[in-house]
């Protein structure tokens, strides 16, 4: 046995795999983490895209991590803090401004008495619902037809919690739950300009348009991860603080973590996996690997298909695993002043979606494989709120550009300037005089995300969140328990349940999973 | 607008190359389908035919049977990801019985690979499997060809086989071992003897020594436009041992006492089967030892090694009913009375030759055992008058004919 030997060896030190090694190393594994870049963090880091200027590289927010793991991990003790909490969301148009209440308890002035009255049912019942599907999301996915103790009791548990939302309840949530939001948004509330934010929020990220099915699932997803602290963070110094302290965390705990170390395959004997093979050539051994890249990578990449079942392959090979979402980084010479906010700064998150129609028909032109000409954005200023990110005096603008197809007609190579210039252009028409302050800019496609993070088809999720590709049947059937068909070989990145977004699920239900098998 | 250029649906059923020569030896005009072309179910007699098989030299139009051509880097990589049987193994020049699995371990079909060349093998299936061999090429490095209509295949069966094989010309076709191929001239004389439009190219014709009747026979391949002279060849070869055409229905029963299985009668498809418990795997239908747990990962086979663990709830026997009705579609029970029902006939036919009434069933394991009783139900039509017999059966073991002239080598003449 060789020396090097480890317990676990995780692959990819993002969020979710740092989570997971935390978890191990905490339960006494022996745990070395592979990165392949330079730094931790993966899609939930920080970069300097510009000489003096930091963003958040892809995830800009945190608010679907729960706070009860971030203490768990005690991030604070690992320097996590928090430059803005409880960030308010404003949506942004050329009529004006208005901020979207994030409770129902919330005062909502900027909205009419009647969607105000409407609002405060909508929000209580979202929140119910959402409040009992967030078990779900805790969940490891029981499997089905399994007699074990375990699987019964998950499916109880999230059997008794839905019954205890009542009659009322229960029928709207299988009522709305395949529903399209435009729909559901059109049956409460008039005002455009609401109906646009609340139906970004459901898009935002997937490959839906408000008029697609599912729509209220996703956005039910959201609100379920958020829960009542729904809050929007932005840690300081970007997210990538926060995978910095998850680093912390776990090599406090006892594990390894080993920058630019890009793993090439996983090692299989006998039928389980034996350990990696990186790119350099070097053999590491351990008795389990767990991997926190995407399903396809994972299973087609690293491991080959010709260690798992042609059926098994065809359905990863099927995972719908484009991405749809671009993200964009502007290093400022000055604030950017948004007309709508009337020279107020912008310390929240503004949401540039006006209305239905225009969310739908941004989403139009993505369906036909062009980008939105008309682009929908979330827009934060992070140095607005950590002036550390920017030099003094200069401000960094990060946006969430929604619809940005993976497989764009012509290629992204031909139309990446195009694409730039059309947000900048949407930027440039809610605050006059942003392009001329701009020092610097930097767009990351689905294409760049899938190269600079090695996420196959640049998807935030890993994978489409959608009910086909959800909780027992995600990333598919066989491989949902976080367990490869192949043995000692784990799963615990965003592909796998409840998804990405920055919860660090994923991750520490893996670490159940691994812990429960050797227990 | 219809265009000519794709007139199939003026003919339903395509035509093998042997058709013309079918149709002109056919007596009762009985043809079926099978895989999309039109095949003869018997030309005569049964009887006649069958006994052409087991005591003559018999010739069967085995075109329809689904080829594919498997080539690439890849090629013996993926098969043997495909197949429980050790690829690997299998040398150029030699053919192996094969079967794959679904990822549930239950049986999808059964066929032949070929070995062509180091990179080139030729998959024998009877149904096409197109779809599950393209999600199966999934990561590897192969091209996969549907080649049906690029061959034209015959199944020359029977003791006299060999004979009637010299008697054509190929030379040292008696040292051909069995699960062998090889690559043939037909030879000139015999060539253009036959071929009365004189095209006067040499044939090549690949011979395997396989086939689907237990016996001593060859499965001969051409190309197409070599398929009526191979016939006529083969005919005027085989006249003094009486060659004959046989159809579907006397292979049928040849095939039974060799005790193979025919798809969708024996067993069906896991890939068309629609309810809980009709898939079958390998270990139940007695073909375990097709399956090389010590290979590399093959589809199936973690399914397959948990199954192996315990012990199968039922499996595929051989029956041996008493008296001479065919106890086709019967109901097995423990007991006379038929109070306790533990499986069910697949296939059964009176065996001329063993002078047996055979059948292959799916029993409950507890009665899978060489020598144990079972009642069978069989329902007799007299007349129209419809009478039901307990008849007793014992479970034998397979095959029922087994002999020593198919794996003799050299071949025997007879």
């Amino acid at each position: 046995m060789s020396s090097s030997r480890y317990d676990c060896i995780v692959i990819g030190a993002g969020h979710n795999g740092l989570t997971c090694a935390a978890y191990l190393a905490r339960a006494g594994r022996r745990v070395l983490v592979l990165e392949a870049a330079e730094r931790p963090g993966g899609a939930a880091g920080t970069r300097e895209f510009a000489p003096g200027f930091r963003a958040s590289s892809c995830a800009h927010l945190l608010h679907l991590m729960p706070g009860w793991l971030l203490e768990e991990l005690r991030l604070a003790r690992y320097g996590l803090r928090m430059a803005a909490e409880r960030m308010p969301t404003i949506a942004v148009s050329a009529a004006g401004a208005m901020r979207i209440p994030t409770e129902p308890e919330a005062t909502a002035d900027d909205l009419d008495e009647a969607d105000a009255h409407e609002f405060r049912q909508y929000a209580a019942r979202m929140r119910r619902l959402s409040r009992a599907l967030r078990p779900l999301l805790e969940a490891v996915p029981p499997r089905l037809g399994s007699d074990a103790w375990r699987d019964r009791l998950t499916l109880l548990g999230l059997g008794a919690k839905l019954r205890l939302l009542g009659r009322s309840d229960m029928r709207e949530l299988l009522r709305i739950a395949g529903m399209c939001v435009q729909d559901l948004l059109d049956e409460h509330f008039e005002s455009p300009l609401l109906k646009g934010a609340l139906a970004f929020d459901a898009v935002l990220g997937t490959n839906l348009g408000p008029r697609s099915p599912g729509s209220v699932f996703t956005l039910l997803y959201r609100l379920a991860g958020g829960g009542a602290a729904a809050s929007l963070a932005q840690p300081v110094g970007g997210l990538g603080a926060l995978t910095d302290a998850l680093a912390g965390a776990a090599s406090d705990a006892g594990a390894e973590v080993r920058l630019a170390a890009p793993v090439a395959r996983v090692l299989v004997t006998e039928d389980s996996a034996s350990g990696v093979v990186l790119e350099s050539g070097e053999r590491l051994e351990a008795d389990c690997v767990v991997s926190s890249a995407d399903p396809r990578t994972t299973f087609l990449r690293l491991l080959g298909a010709e260690h798992l079942d042609a059926g098994f392959v065809r359905r990863v090979s099927h995972l719908r695993t484009l991405g749809m979402t671009a993200k964009v980084h502007l290093a400022l010479e000055r604030m950017p002043q948004f007309t709508a906010l009337a020279g107020a700064v912008p310390t929240g998150r503004l949401v540039l979606a006006p209305s239905l129609r225009a969310v739908e028909q941004a989403f139009n032109d993505a369906k036909y494989g062009k980008f939105s000409k008309a682009p929908l954005l979330e827009v934060i200023v992070p140095s607005a709120v950590d002036p550390g990110l920017a030099p003094a005096g200069g401000h960094v603008l990060s946006a969430v550009v929604q619809y940005a197809p993976y497989r764009l007609h012509g290629g992204w190579e031909e139309q990446r300037e195009q694409f730039l210039d059309t947000i900048l252009q949407t930027l440039e028409a809610h605050a006059p005089g942003l392009r001329d302050s701009v020092r610097a800019a930097e767009l990351l496609t689905p294409r760049d995300i899938e190269t600079q993070f090695r996420i196959s088809g640049g998807h935030w999720h890993h994978a489409e969140l959608a009910l086909d590709q959800f909780f027992m049947v995600r990333p598919v059937a066989g491989a949902a328990q976080y367990r490869a068909p192949l043995r000692r070989l784990f799963l615990c990145g965003a592909g796998c349940h409840p998804g990405g977004g920055v919860m660090g699920l994923a991750g520490r239900n893996a670490a159940r999973q691994i812990l429960a098998r050797a227990a | 607008m219809l265009t000519e250029t794709q007139p199939h649906f003026r003919q339903p059923l395509l035509r093998t190359p042997f058709h013309e020569r079918m149709r002109a030896f056919s007596q009762v005009d009985s043809f079926i389908a099978w895989s999309g072309y039109s095949t003869v179910d018997v030309f005569s007699t049964v009887e006649q035919e069958y006994f052409a098989i087991r005591n003559g030299v018999s010739l069967y139009d085995l075109t329809p049977m689904v080829k594919y051509r498997i080539t690439g880097a890849d090629a013996t990589r993926f098969l043997d990801r495909l197949v429980t049987r050790n690829v690997a193994k299998l040398r150029p020049g030699r053919v192996a019985y094969a079967l794959w699995c679904d990822d549930g371990g239950c049986l999808i079909d059964d066929g032949t690979v070929f070995r062509m060349a180091e990179q080139e093998y030729r998959l024998c299936t009877g149904e096409r499997q197109l779809d599950w061999l393209l999600d199966s090429s999934i990561g590897f490095d192969v091209e996969i060809a549907e080649v049906t209509g690029e061959i034209a295949a015959l199944a020359l069966q029977g003791p006299c086989s060999c004979w009637t094989l010299k008697t054509l010309g190929l030379e040292g076709i008696e040292t051909l071992a069995p699960f062998e191929h090889r690559t043939f001239t037909l030879p000139d004389h015999a060539a253009a003897s036959a071929a009365a439009a004189g095209t006067a190219a040499r044939t090549a014709i690949m011979v395997s020594r396989t086939g689907f009747t237990g016996d001593l026979g060859y499965e001969l391949w051409v190309d197409p436009a070599d398929a009526e002279r191979l016939w006529d060849a083969l005919m005027e070869a085989g006249r003094v041992r009486t060659i004959r055409p046989v159809g579907s229905r006397a292979l049928n029963i040849a095939r039974l006492e060799a005790g193979f299985l025919l798809p969708n009668v024996d067993f069906v498809s896991s890939a068309h089967t629609l309810r809980n418990g009709t898939a079958r795997s390998p270990l139940e239908l007695g073909l375990g030892w097709c399956v090389d747990f010590g290979k590399v990962h093959f589809t199936g086979r973690r399914a397959l090694l948990e199954q192996q663990g315990r012990a199968p709830r039922r499996r595929l026997a051989g029956l041996d009913v008493d008296g001479t009705k065919p106890a086709h579609n019967a109901l097995l029970y423990a007991d006379r009375k038929g109070r306790r029902e533990i499986g069910s006939v697949t296939s059964a036919a009176w065996s001329p030759t063993c002078k047996r009434n055979i059948a292959l069933a799916m029993v409950d394991a507890p009665h899978f055992e060489t020598g144990r009783q079972v009642w069978a139900e069989i329902y007799l039509n007299r007349e129209l008058s419809w009478e039901r017999r307990m008849v007793q059966a014992r479970v034998v073991e397979r095959p029922f004919f087994a002999p020593a002239r198919r794996r003799a080598v050299p071949a025997g003449d007879f």
